[in-house]
């Protein structure tokens, strides 16, 4: 229990700060990369426990909890987009017969 | 510790980029799932002991599950998979390496802010989340409620087929 505690003090606040940037920017990679809608909400999914991840350490390191309680509404917020986002992907293959989303390039004009 | 931390972030940056790069969606799956428990293991390290358990609840739990049900309920396999073409997937991959310098860059410049409170560690257990979360954020609490009713109804309403009369 001591040691896990002491962690915060041994970890620079930086190195949390390079991981998130990293997962961050390999989300937005993988929207940018992947045609399937499913794999697209993966990957917003990876962006949104990066910016997760980044705020617990804030929290933790500045010692206010506050911090965890608004990761706590983000999952929250994640957990109905993704009720709702599947739902979209399902009636989309009902209607489409696919789950490609240049399929839908009309959305984009 | 500081090799924790590593190996914790090395599996879980493998994981997510086996998640893009990875054609079967069963496998995306399952090495989000893999991204997902490293992230609690990082959350066990900065003693955030409430989250760490939520997040495996909700995330691995519950949303991971609904993605694999969906791509069994779809019945997705590799051949029917969409891919970019070549150039459009090399473009994804330098724009995402710049925009990873840019955020680097952005983040060197940052000066350090002073805690505004005294140091502890106990800050993640759930007895002092439990008291920030029903003291100060109460309201919102009540009103994700509220946001899951909608998100409910909303994933209903798509999620029903449409009347075959009502087409005519």
């Amino acid at each position: 229990m001591n040691q896990i505690t002491s962690a915060i003090q041994i970890i620079p606040l930086e190195y949390y700060i390079v991981l998130s940037v990293t997962l961050f920017s390999i989300g937005v990679m993988g929207i940018l990369f992947r045609r399937n809608i499913i794999a697209i909400l993966m990957c917003l999914e990876l962006m949104f426990n990066s910016v997760n991840l980044l705020l617990t350490a804030f929290s933790a390191y500045h010692s206010d909890p506050a911090g965890q309680v608004f990761v706590f509404f983000i999952m929250i917020v994640a957990a109905a987009e993704v009720a709702v986002g599947l739902s979209i992907v399902v009636m989309m293959k009902r209607n489409v017969e696919s789950v490609d989303i240049n399929l839908l390039n009309r959305l984009k004009w | 510790m500081i090799f924790l931390f590593f190996m914790l972030s090395a599996i879980m940056v493998i994981s997510a980029l086996f998640v893009v790069f990875s054609k079967s969606p069963i496998n995306n799956v399952i090495f989000l799932i893999i991204c997902f428990i490293a992230m609690a293991g990082h959350y066990i390290l900065l003693n955030a002991q409430f989250l760490a358990v939520v997040h495996i609840i909700v995330y691995t739990g519950a949303i991971m599950v609904l993605f694999l049900f969906v791509i069994m309920l779809l019945n997705l396999n590799k051949a029917i998979i969409p891919q970019k073409s070549r150039l459009t997937r090399i473009m994804a991959v330098i724009t995402g390496g710049i925009f990873f310098l840019v955020l680097l860059a952005a983040t060197r410049q940052t000066f350090e802010i002073h805690a505004r409170y005294p140091f502890t560690s106990e800050i993640g257990l759930v007895a002092n989340v439990g008291k920030t979360l029903f003291h100060e954020f109460l309201l919102p609490f009540e009103l994700s409620s509220v946001l899951f009713l909608s998100a409910m109804v909303g994933a209903v309403m798509f999620g029903k087929k449409d009347h075959p009369n009502e087409a005519e």
